[in-house]
Protein backbone atom coordinates (compact mmCIF):
# COMPACT_ATOMS: atom_id res chain seq x y z
CA UNK A 1 0.00 0.00 0.00
CA UNK A 2 1.31 3.65 -0.58
CA UNK A 3 0.92 5.57 2.16
CA UNK A 4 -0.17 9.07 0.85
CA UNK A 5 1.17 11.88 2.29
CA UNK A 6 -1.02 13.94 4.90
CA UNK A 7 -0.94 17.95 5.19
CA UNK A 8 -3.70 19.27 7.61
CA UNK A 9 -4.37 22.87 6.74
CA UNK A 10 -7.69 23.17 8.32
CA UNK A 11 -6.63 24.39 11.58
CA UNK A 12 -9.60 27.22 11.91
CA UNK A 13 -12.10 24.31 11.77
CA UNK A 14 -10.59 22.91 14.47
CA UNK A 15 -7.27 21.66 15.85
CA UNK A 16 -5.64 18.83 17.33
CA UNK A 17 -5.57 18.42 20.93
CA UNK A 18 -1.59 18.58 22.73
CA UNK A 19 -0.09 15.93 24.49
CA UNK A 20 -0.12 17.88 27.34
CA UNK A 21 -3.92 18.92 27.57
CA UNK A 22 -4.59 15.32 27.05
CA UNK A 23 -2.41 14.63 30.00
CA UNK A 24 -4.48 16.78 31.97
CA UNK A 25 -7.84 15.62 31.00
CA UNK A 26 -6.60 11.87 31.55
CA UNK A 27 -6.43 13.46 35.25
CA UNK A 28 -9.47 15.28 35.34
CA UNK A 29 -11.37 12.28 34.21
CA UNK A 30 -9.69 9.53 36.51
CA UNK A 31 -8.71 11.43 39.67
CA UNK A 32 -10.86 14.46 39.45
CA UNK A 33 -14.27 13.14 38.56
CA UNK A 34 -15.92 14.37 41.82
CA UNK A 35 -19.21 17.14 41.40
CA UNK A 36 -17.27 20.46 41.89
CA UNK A 37 -20.90 21.38 44.12
CA UNK A 38 -20.42 18.65 46.47
CA UNK A 39 -18.47 19.14 49.62
CA UNK A 40 -16.59 16.17 49.90
CA UNK A 41 -12.67 15.53 49.33
CA UNK A 42 -13.96 14.51 45.63
CA UNK A 43 -15.79 17.38 45.03
CA UNK A 44 -13.11 19.75 46.46
CA UNK A 45 -10.60 18.40 44.19
CA UNK A 46 -12.97 18.46 41.26
CA UNK A 47 -13.97 22.36 42.15
CA UNK A 48 -9.56 22.89 42.89
CA UNK A 49 -9.36 22.28 39.00
CA UNK A 50 -12.14 24.34 37.73
CA UNK A 51 -10.58 26.99 38.83
CA UNK A 52 -7.28 26.36 38.09
CA UNK A 53 -8.96 26.43 34.74
CA UNK A 54 -10.69 29.52 34.87
CA UNK A 55 -7.40 31.59 36.52
CA UNK A 56 -5.50 30.03 33.27
CA UNK A 57 -8.32 31.25 30.84
CA UNK A 58 -8.60 34.78 32.31
CA UNK A 59 -4.79 35.45 32.10
CA UNK A 60 -4.99 34.29 28.56
CA UNK A 61 -7.11 37.24 27.87
CA UNK A 62 -5.96 39.48 30.73
CA UNK A 63 -9.49 38.97 32.71
CA UNK A 64 -10.14 38.51 35.81
CA UNK A 65 -11.29 34.63 36.70
CA UNK A 66 -14.52 35.77 37.99
CA UNK A 67 -15.26 37.20 35.33
CA UNK A 68 -15.26 33.77 32.85
CA UNK A 69 -18.58 31.45 32.68
CA UNK A 70 -17.49 28.48 30.92
CA UNK A 71 -19.76 27.21 28.51
CA UNK A 72 -20.16 24.11 25.80
CA UNK A 73 -18.34 26.37 23.27
CA UNK A 74 -18.02 29.41 21.12
CA UNK A 75 -21.56 29.43 19.83
CA UNK A 76 -23.36 28.65 22.86
CA UNK A 77 -20.73 31.64 24.17
CA UNK A 78 -22.28 33.59 21.27
CA UNK A 79 -25.37 33.11 22.20
CA UNK A 80 -25.50 34.01 25.32
CA UNK A 81 -23.37 36.64 24.99
CA UNK A 82 -25.45 38.27 22.42
CA UNK A 83 -29.42 37.43 23.71
CA UNK A 84 -28.27 37.11 27.53
CA UNK A 85 -27.09 40.63 27.16
CA UNK A 86 -30.23 42.06 24.95
CA UNK A 87 -33.12 40.16 27.04
CA UNK A 88 -31.39 41.90 30.43
CA UNK A 89 -31.09 45.49 28.51
CA UNK A 90 -34.39 45.21 26.94
CA UNK A 91 -36.17 48.25 28.71
CA UNK A 92 -33.04 50.47 27.67
CA UNK A 93 -33.14 50.08 24.17
CA UNK A 94 -33.94 47.53 21.58
CA UNK A 95 -30.94 47.98 19.05
CA UNK A 96 -28.10 46.06 18.36
CA UNK A 97 -25.80 46.54 15.47
CA UNK A 98 -23.15 43.35 14.32
CA UNK A 99 -21.10 43.01 11.20
CA UNK A 100 -22.95 41.04 7.83
CA UNK A 101 -19.50 38.71 7.79
CA UNK A 102 -20.17 37.32 11.64
CA UNK A 103 -20.31 33.70 12.44
CA UNK A 104 -23.57 32.50 12.48
CA UNK A 105 -23.70 31.54 15.85
CA UNK A 106 -24.23 35.56 16.19
CA UNK A 107 -26.15 35.86 13.16
CA UNK A 108 -28.90 33.30 13.98
CA UNK A 109 -28.86 34.22 17.36
CA UNK A 110 -29.75 38.10 15.82
CA UNK A 111 -31.92 36.68 14.24
CA UNK A 112 -34.21 35.35 16.89
CA UNK A 113 -33.91 38.82 18.54
CA UNK A 114 -35.46 40.47 15.84
CA UNK A 115 -38.30 38.07 15.86
CA UNK A 116 -38.67 38.89 19.70
CA UNK A 117 -39.00 42.80 19.00
CA UNK A 118 -35.43 43.69 18.27
CA UNK A 119 -33.74 45.87 15.71
CA UNK A 120 -30.28 44.47 14.19
CA UNK A 121 -28.08 46.92 12.02
CA UNK A 122 -25.82 44.66 10.17
CA UNK A 123 -23.01 46.29 8.93
CA UNK A 124 -21.58 45.90 5.16
CA UNK A 125 -17.53 45.21 4.64
CA UNK A 126 -15.63 46.51 2.44
CA UNK A 127 -14.09 44.68 -0.68
CA UNK A 128 -11.35 43.31 2.04
CA UNK A 129 -13.60 42.10 4.86
CA UNK A 130 -13.05 45.03 7.03
CA UNK A 131 -15.41 46.69 9.16
CA UNK A 132 -15.56 50.78 8.18
CA UNK A 133 -15.57 52.37 11.32
CA UNK A 134 -17.75 55.21 10.08
CA UNK A 135 -20.55 53.24 9.02
CA UNK A 136 -21.10 52.53 12.92
CA UNK A 137 -20.31 55.30 13.58
CA UNK A 138 -23.69 56.30 10.89
CA UNK A 139 -25.18 53.07 12.26
CA UNK A 140 -25.51 54.27 16.58
CA UNK A 141 -29.12 54.99 17.56
CA UNK A 142 -30.16 56.07 21.15
CA UNK A 143 -31.29 53.43 21.56
CA UNK A 144 -28.48 51.05 20.52
CA UNK A 145 -27.51 48.20 23.35
CA UNK A 146 -25.23 46.75 22.10
CA UNK A 147 -22.42 46.11 18.84
CA UNK A 148 -21.36 42.80 18.22
CA UNK A 149 -18.08 42.56 15.71
CA UNK A 150 -15.73 39.65 15.33
CA UNK A 151 -12.37 40.14 16.03
CA UNK A 152 -11.11 38.02 13.45
CA UNK A 153 -13.19 36.56 10.94
CA UNK A 154 -13.00 32.39 10.53
CA UNK A 155 -13.22 32.43 6.63
CA UNK A 156 -10.83 35.03 5.52
CA UNK A 157 -8.99 36.03 8.75
CA UNK A 158 -9.29 39.66 8.38
CA UNK A 159 -8.55 41.33 11.51
CA UNK A 160 -11.23 44.11 12.66
CA UNK A 161 -10.04 47.30 14.19
CA UNK A 162 -11.91 46.28 17.79
CA UNK A 163 -9.86 48.71 19.48
CA UNK A 164 -11.51 51.48 17.89
CA UNK A 165 -14.82 50.33 18.16
CA UNK A 166 -14.52 49.09 22.02
CA UNK A 167 -12.97 52.99 22.26
CA UNK A 168 -16.77 54.14 20.62
CA UNK A 169 -18.45 52.24 22.34
CA UNK A 170 -16.92 53.29 25.78
CA UNK A 171 -17.49 56.74 24.82
CA UNK A 172 -21.24 55.96 23.93
CA UNK A 173 -22.04 54.18 26.85
CA UNK A 174 -22.76 50.85 24.62
CA UNK A 175 -21.94 47.08 25.29
CA UNK A 176 -19.49 45.57 22.83
CA UNK A 177 -19.40 41.93 22.66
CA UNK A 178 -16.33 40.55 20.16
CA UNK A 179 -16.07 36.80 19.31
CA UNK A 180 -12.47 36.45 19.69
CA UNK A 181 -12.35 32.10 19.05
CA UNK A 182 -10.55 32.98 15.93
CA UNK A 183 -7.89 35.31 16.95
CA UNK A 184 -6.97 33.91 20.13
CA UNK A 185 -3.52 31.86 20.99
CA UNK A 186 -2.84 33.80 17.50
CA UNK A 187 -2.46 37.54 17.94
CA UNK A 188 -2.34 39.18 20.90
CA UNK A 189 -6.38 39.73 23.06
CA UNK A 190 -6.45 41.69 26.00
CA UNK A 191 -9.96 42.92 26.75
CA UNK A 192 -8.83 45.61 28.71
CA UNK A 193 -6.81 47.06 25.42
CA UNK A 194 -9.42 46.12 23.34
CA UNK A 195 -12.04 47.87 25.99
CA UNK A 196 -14.24 44.60 25.47
CA UNK A 197 -17.54 43.86 27.88
CA UNK A 198 -18.06 40.05 26.56
CA UNK A 199 -15.99 38.35 24.31
CA UNK A 200 -16.34 34.65 23.24
CA UNK A 201 -13.54 31.98 23.12
CA UNK A 202 -13.75 28.18 21.93
CA UNK A 203 -11.09 24.91 23.74
CA UNK A 204 -10.90 23.58 20.41
CA UNK A 205 -9.45 26.16 18.19
CA UNK A 206 -6.27 26.86 20.21
CA UNK A 207 -5.63 22.87 20.53
CA UNK A 208 -7.99 22.17 23.49
CA UNK A 209 -11.17 19.74 23.46
CA UNK A 210 -14.35 20.32 22.00
CA UNK A 211 -17.13 20.78 23.71
CA UNK A 212 -15.75 23.68 26.13
CA UNK A 213 -15.75 27.56 25.21
CA UNK A 214 -15.85 30.69 27.87
CA UNK A 215 -17.54 33.86 27.67
CA UNK A 216 -15.60 36.82 29.14
CA UNK A 217 -18.47 38.83 31.01
CA UNK A 218 -16.89 41.97 32.17
CA UNK A 219 -17.16 42.56 35.90
CA UNK A 220 -21.10 44.88 36.52
CA UNK A 221 -22.23 43.57 33.14
CA UNK A 222 -25.63 42.27 33.36
CA UNK A 223 -26.35 38.85 31.46
CA UNK A 224 -29.56 37.03 31.78
CA UNK A 225 -28.71 33.10 31.63
CA UNK A 226 -30.10 30.85 28.65
CA UNK A 227 -30.18 27.74 31.01
CA UNK A 228 -31.80 27.53 33.90
CA UNK A 229 -31.57 24.82 36.77
CA UNK A 230 -28.89 25.63 39.42
CA UNK A 231 -26.58 27.93 40.64
CA UNK A 232 -23.32 27.10 38.74
CA UNK A 233 -21.15 29.58 36.83
CA UNK A 234 -22.71 32.69 39.01
CA UNK A 235 -25.87 31.33 37.60
CA UNK A 236 -24.90 32.26 34.20
CA UNK A 237 -24.76 29.06 32.74
CA UNK A 238 -26.35 26.40 35.34
CA UNK A 239 -25.30 22.45 34.95
CA UNK A 240 -22.56 20.46 36.74
CA UNK A 241 -19.26 21.53 34.97
CA UNK A 242 -17.37 19.55 32.19
CA UNK A 243 -14.26 19.14 34.40
CA UNK A 244 -12.35 17.42 31.48
CA UNK A 245 -12.99 19.62 28.99
CA UNK A 246 -12.75 22.71 30.80
CA UNK A 247 -9.30 21.54 32.42
CA UNK A 248 -8.66 21.15 28.87
CA UNK A 249 -9.49 24.12 28.17
CA UNK A 250 -7.23 25.58 30.99
CA UNK A 251 -3.73 23.68 29.52
CA UNK A 252 -4.65 24.41 26.39
CA UNK A 253 -5.37 28.69 27.30
CA UNK A 254 -1.73 28.36 29.00
CA UNK A 255 0.32 26.93 26.36
CA UNK A 256 -1.20 29.43 23.83
CA UNK A 257 -0.35 32.19 26.19
CA UNK A 258 3.56 30.74 26.12
CA UNK A 259 3.57 29.97 22.83
CA UNK A 260 2.18 33.56 21.42
CA UNK A 261 5.35 34.69 20.06
CA UNK A 262 5.86 31.49 18.18
CA UNK A 263 2.51 31.68 16.33
CA UNK A 264 4.36 35.05 14.23
CA UNK A 265 6.55 32.27 12.48
CA UNK A 266 3.30 30.86 10.78
CA UNK A 267 3.36 34.14 8.74
CA UNK A 268 6.49 32.82 6.90
CA UNK A 269 5.01 29.77 5.87
CA UNK A 270 1.47 31.44 4.95
CA UNK A 271 2.78 34.70 2.94
CA UNK A 272 4.92 31.56 0.93
CA UNK A 273 2.08 29.40 0.16
CA UNK A 274 0.07 32.42 -0.59
CA UNK A 275 2.45 33.81 -3.44
CA UNK A 276 3.03 30.51 -4.49
CA UNK A 277 -0.78 30.04 -5.06
CA UNK A 278 -0.98 33.38 -6.78
CA UNK A 279 2.41 32.44 -8.88
CA UNK A 280 1.35 28.96 -9.98
CA UNK A 281 -2.53 28.91 -10.72
CA UNK A 282 -3.65 31.49 -13.16
CA UNK A 283 -7.09 32.73 -12.18
CA UNK A 284 -6.42 33.14 -8.79
CA UNK A 285 -7.57 35.54 -6.32
CA UNK A 286 -6.11 36.31 -2.34
CA UNK A 287 -9.66 36.66 -0.58
CA UNK A 288 -9.48 39.18 2.29
CA UNK A 289 -6.88 41.66 4.01
CA UNK A 290 -3.25 40.87 2.87
CA UNK A 291 -1.80 42.63 6.31
CA UNK A 292 -4.38 43.23 8.20
CA UNK A 293 -4.57 39.12 8.70
CA UNK A 294 -3.77 36.53 11.04
CA UNK A 295 -0.48 34.50 10.84
CA UNK A 296 -2.49 31.36 10.16
CA UNK A 297 -5.19 32.18 7.05
CA UNK A 298 -4.67 31.57 3.23
CA UNK A 299 -7.91 32.14 1.35
CA UNK A 300 -7.86 31.89 -2.16
CA UNK A 301 -10.48 31.65 -4.75
CA UNK A 302 -9.40 29.85 -7.82
CA UNK A 303 -11.73 30.71 -10.73
CA UNK A 304 -13.49 28.34 -13.23
CA UNK A 305 -14.01 25.32 -10.66
CA UNK A 306 -15.85 24.80 -7.74
CA UNK A 307 -14.72 24.04 -4.23
CA UNK A 308 -16.08 20.72 -3.00
CA UNK A 309 -14.52 19.02 -6.13
CA UNK A 310 -11.16 20.50 -5.14
CA UNK A 311 -11.36 19.64 -1.87
CA UNK A 312 -12.54 15.90 -2.72
CA UNK A 313 -9.02 15.93 -5.07
CA UNK A 314 -6.83 17.08 -2.63
CA UNK A 315 -8.41 14.94 0.38
CA UNK A 316 -7.29 12.23 -2.33
CA UNK A 317 -3.42 13.57 -2.41
CA UNK A 318 -3.85 13.53 2.13
CA UNK A 319 -4.52 17.55 1.97
CA UNK A 320 -6.99 18.77 4.29
CA UNK A 321 -8.80 21.82 3.57
CA UNK A 322 -12.01 23.89 3.44
CA UNK A 323 -13.94 25.63 1.02
CA UNK A 324 -17.20 28.06 0.94
CA UNK A 325 -18.83 26.46 -2.34
CA UNK A 326 -22.34 25.99 -1.18
CA UNK A 327 -22.12 22.54 -1.29
CA UNK A 328 -19.71 22.56 1.95
CA UNK A 329 -21.50 25.71 3.48
CA UNK A 330 -24.99 23.15 3.48
CA UNK A 331 -26.85 25.77 1.93
CA UNK A 332 -27.92 26.51 -1.58
CA UNK A 333 -25.61 29.71 -1.30
CA UNK A 334 -21.80 29.88 -0.56
CA UNK A 335 -19.90 31.69 1.99
CA UNK A 336 -22.17 34.74 3.51
CA UNK A 337 -18.80 36.06 4.14
CA UNK A 338 -17.58 36.28 0.52
CA UNK A 339 -20.86 37.59 -0.99
CA UNK A 340 -20.54 39.94 2.03
CA UNK A 341 -17.39 41.50 0.50
CA UNK A 342 -18.85 42.13 -3.20
CA UNK A 343 -17.28 38.22 -4.32
CA UNK A 344 -20.07 37.50 -7.12
CA UNK A 345 -21.21 33.41 -6.16
CA UNK A 346 -19.32 31.84 -9.21
CA UNK A 347 -15.72 32.65 -7.78
CA UNK A 348 -17.04 32.60 -4.06
CA UNK A 349 -18.21 28.80 -5.38
CA UNK A 350 -14.37 28.48 -6.06
CA UNK A 351 -12.64 29.45 -3.18
CA UNK A 352 -10.43 27.51 -0.68
CA UNK A 353 -9.19 28.15 3.16
CA UNK A 354 -6.38 26.71 4.40
CA UNK A 355 -5.58 27.37 7.90
CA UNK A 356 -1.99 26.74 9.17
CA UNK A 357 -1.13 25.06 12.82
CA UNK A 358 1.86 24.54 14.91
CA UNK A 359 2.73 21.81 13.35
CA UNK A 360 2.69 22.81 9.78
CA UNK A 361 6.36 23.02 8.17
CA UNK A 362 7.77 24.45 5.13
CA UNK A 363 7.78 20.75 3.45
CA UNK A 364 4.09 20.41 3.93
CA UNK A 365 3.84 24.36 1.87
CA UNK A 366 6.05 22.87 -0.58
CA UNK A 367 4.02 19.60 -1.11
CA UNK A 368 1.11 21.89 -1.19
CA UNK A 369 2.53 23.73 -4.02
CA UNK A 370 3.60 21.18 -5.84
CA UNK A 371 0.17 18.81 -6.20
CA UNK A 372 -2.14 22.00 -5.93
CA UNK A 373 -1.76 23.11 -9.75
CA UNK A 374 -2.28 19.51 -11.41
CA UNK A 375 -5.53 19.12 -9.79
CA UNK A 376 -6.54 22.57 -10.96
CA UNK A 377 -6.05 22.15 -14.28
CA UNK A 378 -7.81 18.40 -14.19
CA UNK A 379 -10.71 19.93 -12.83
CA UNK A 380 -10.74 23.04 -15.49
CA UNK A 381 -10.41 21.16 -18.16
CA UNK A 382 -13.49 19.26 -17.03
CA UNK A 383 -15.42 22.98 -16.78
CA UNK A 384 -17.32 24.23 -18.90
CA UNK A 385 -16.71 27.53 -17.91
CA UNK A 386 -13.06 27.41 -18.64
CA UNK A 387 -13.93 28.15 -22.11
CA UNK A 388 -10.91 30.49 -23.39
CA UNK A 389 -7.05 31.15 -22.35
CA UNK A 390 -7.87 34.95 -22.52
CA UNK A 391 -9.96 35.03 -18.66
CA UNK A 392 -11.51 38.27 -19.44
CA UNK A 393 -13.67 36.95 -23.00
CA UNK A 394 -15.26 34.34 -20.18
CA UNK A 395 -18.76 34.76 -19.71
CA UNK A 396 -18.40 34.26 -15.89
CA UNK A 397 -16.47 37.24 -15.96
CA UNK A 398 -18.85 39.77 -17.59
CA UNK A 399 -21.31 38.24 -15.23
CA UNK A 400 -19.07 39.24 -12.24
CA UNK A 401 -18.52 42.69 -13.41
CA UNK A 402 -21.95 43.74 -12.93
CA UNK A 403 -21.59 42.87 -9.47
CA UNK B 1 -20.31 10.77 2.44
CA UNK B 2 -20.06 9.85 -0.87
CA UNK B 3 -20.23 5.80 -1.89
CA UNK B 4 -17.42 4.28 -3.63
CA UNK B 5 -18.90 4.18 -7.18
CA UNK B 6 -19.34 8.04 -6.71
CA UNK B 7 -15.77 8.60 -5.86
CA UNK B 8 -14.72 5.82 -8.45
CA UNK B 9 -16.89 8.35 -11.61
CA UNK B 10 -15.40 11.71 -9.93
CA UNK B 11 -11.26 10.01 -9.86
CA UNK B 12 -11.93 8.67 -13.01
CA UNK B 13 -14.81 9.91 -15.08
CA UNK B 14 -15.87 8.36 -18.58
CA UNK B 15 -16.11 10.59 -21.99
CA UNK B 16 -14.93 14.42 -20.42
CA UNK B 17 -14.70 16.43 -23.32
CA UNK B 18 -16.23 18.39 -26.51
CA UNK B 19 -17.48 16.49 -29.24
CA UNK B 20 -16.26 17.83 -32.63
CA UNK B 21 -19.84 18.33 -34.62
CA UNK B 22 -22.31 17.56 -32.32
CA UNK B 23 -25.66 15.98 -33.44
CA UNK B 24 -27.02 17.23 -29.86
CA UNK B 25 -26.60 19.34 -26.58
CA UNK B 26 -27.95 19.87 -23.84
CA UNK B 27 -26.88 22.08 -20.71
CA UNK B 28 -28.20 22.63 -17.03
CA UNK B 29 -27.47 24.75 -14.29
CA UNK B 30 -25.67 28.14 -13.66
CA UNK B 31 -22.94 29.00 -12.41
CA UNK B 32 -24.42 31.09 -9.36
CA UNK B 33 -25.94 28.18 -8.24
CA UNK B 34 -22.57 26.18 -8.38
CA UNK B 35 -23.39 23.41 -11.14
CA UNK B 36 -23.11 23.70 -14.83
CA UNK B 37 -23.62 20.48 -16.94
CA UNK B 38 -22.67 19.84 -20.71
CA UNK B 39 -23.91 16.69 -22.57
CA UNK B 40 -23.11 16.55 -26.46
CA UNK B 41 -24.36 13.68 -28.36
CA UNK B 42 -23.76 11.87 -31.56
CA UNK B 43 -26.25 9.72 -33.13
CA UNK B 44 -26.63 7.52 -35.88
CA UNK B 45 -29.61 5.23 -36.71
CA UNK B 46 -31.37 6.65 -33.91
CA UNK B 47 -28.46 5.19 -31.32
CA UNK B 48 -26.02 7.37 -28.96
CA UNK B 49 -23.00 6.24 -30.70
CA UNK B 50 -20.95 8.87 -28.77
CA UNK B 51 -21.49 11.00 -26.04
CA UNK B 52 -18.88 13.88 -23.74
CA UNK B 53 -19.55 15.87 -20.75
CA UNK B 54 -18.41 18.65 -19.04
CA UNK B 55 -19.24 19.87 -15.85
CA UNK B 56 -18.49 22.58 -13.44
CA UNK B 57 -19.67 21.74 -10.08
CA UNK B 58 -19.20 19.55 -6.98
CA UNK B 59 -18.05 15.72 -6.73
CA UNK B 60 -21.64 14.59 -6.94
CA UNK B 61 -21.99 17.12 -10.08
CA UNK B 62 -19.09 15.31 -11.90
CA UNK B 63 -19.80 11.44 -10.93
CA UNK B 64 -23.49 11.80 -12.05
CA UNK B 65 -22.21 13.77 -15.77
CA UNK B 66 -19.90 10.56 -15.88
CA UNK B 67 -22.51 8.32 -14.93
CA UNK B 68 -25.54 9.12 -17.41
CA UNK B 69 -22.29 9.46 -20.19
CA UNK B 70 -21.82 5.76 -19.48
CA UNK B 71 -25.51 4.77 -19.18
CA UNK B 72 -26.87 6.16 -22.13
CA UNK B 73 -23.86 5.19 -24.47
CA UNK B 74 -24.94 2.54 -27.51
CA UNK B 75 -29.25 3.22 -26.27
CA UNK B 76 -31.73 4.29 -28.54
CA UNK B 77 -32.99 7.67 -28.47
CA UNK B 78 -36.13 6.44 -26.99
CA UNK B 79 -34.26 4.09 -23.88
CA UNK B 80 -31.84 7.25 -23.11
CA UNK B 81 -34.57 9.44 -23.27
CA UNK B 82 -36.63 8.08 -20.33
CA UNK B 83 -33.34 7.96 -17.67
CA UNK B 84 -34.11 9.75 -14.62
CA UNK B 85 -32.00 11.78 -12.32
CA UNK B 86 -33.41 9.01 -9.61
CA UNK B 87 -31.91 6.20 -11.74
CA UNK B 88 -28.28 7.45 -12.31
CA UNK B 89 -28.54 8.72 -8.48
CA UNK B 90 -29.29 4.93 -7.95
CA UNK B 91 -26.54 3.31 -10.41
CA UNK B 92 -24.02 5.57 -8.00
CA UNK B 93 -25.47 3.63 -5.05
CA UNK B 94 -26.78 6.97 -3.99
CA UNK B 95 -26.04 10.49 -3.16
CA UNK B 96 -26.18 12.35 0.23
CA UNK B 97 -30.25 13.94 0.41
CA UNK B 98 -28.95 16.63 -0.15
CA UNK B 99 -27.42 16.19 -3.43
CA UNK B 100 -30.34 14.77 -4.59
CA UNK B 101 -31.65 18.10 -5.93
CA UNK B 102 -28.95 20.53 -6.68
CA UNK B 103 -25.95 18.53 -8.34
CA UNK B 104 -28.27 15.42 -9.66
CA UNK B 105 -29.40 16.72 -12.75
CA UNK B 106 -26.80 15.35 -15.36
CA UNK B 107 -30.31 13.47 -17.37
CA UNK B 108 -32.12 16.57 -17.56
CA UNK B 109 -28.76 17.32 -19.60
CA UNK B 110 -29.04 14.30 -21.45
CA UNK B 111 -32.62 14.71 -22.60
CA UNK B 112 -32.34 18.33 -23.79
CA UNK B 113 -29.10 16.72 -25.91
CA UNK B 114 -31.66 14.63 -27.20
CA UNK B 115 -34.45 16.99 -27.64
CA UNK B 116 -32.29 19.77 -29.41
CA UNK B 117 -30.68 16.79 -32.03
CA UNK B 118 -34.77 16.04 -32.67
CA UNK B 119 -35.51 19.81 -33.02
CA UNK B 120 -32.34 19.91 -35.46
CA UNK B 121 -33.66 16.52 -37.54
CA UNK B 122 -36.66 18.01 -37.73
CA UNK B 123 -36.09 20.90 -39.07
CA UNK B 124 -33.60 19.45 -41.53
CA UNK B 125 -35.59 16.45 -42.44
Amino acid sequence: MNTVKKVYLDHSATTPIRAEVAQAMMVAMTEQFGNPSSVHSFGRAAKKALEEAREQVAQLIGAQPGEIVFTSGGTEADNLAVIGTAMANRKKGKHIITSSIEHHALLDSCKWLEKNGFEVTYLPVDSNGLVRVEDLMAALREDTILISIMHVNNEVGTIQPIEEIGKIARDKGILFHTDAVQSVGKIPVDVNELQVDLLSLSAHKIYGPKGVGALYIRKGTRVEPRNFGGGQERKRRPGTENIPGIVGFGKAAELARINLPEEQKLIILRDKLIDGLLERIPDCQLNGDREKRIPTNVNVSIRFLEGEALLLSMDLKGIAASSGSACTSGSLDPSHVLLAMGICHEIAHGSLRMTLGRDNTEEDIDYVLDELPAIVERLRNMSPLYCCEKAAQCEVKEMCQNV
Amino acid sequence: MYSEKVMDHFTNPRNVGDLENPDGVGEVGNPTCGDIMRIAIKVEDNIITDIKFKTFGCGAAIATSSMVTEMAKGKTLEEARVITNKNVAEALDGLPPNKMHCSNLAADALKLAIDDYLAKAGQVG
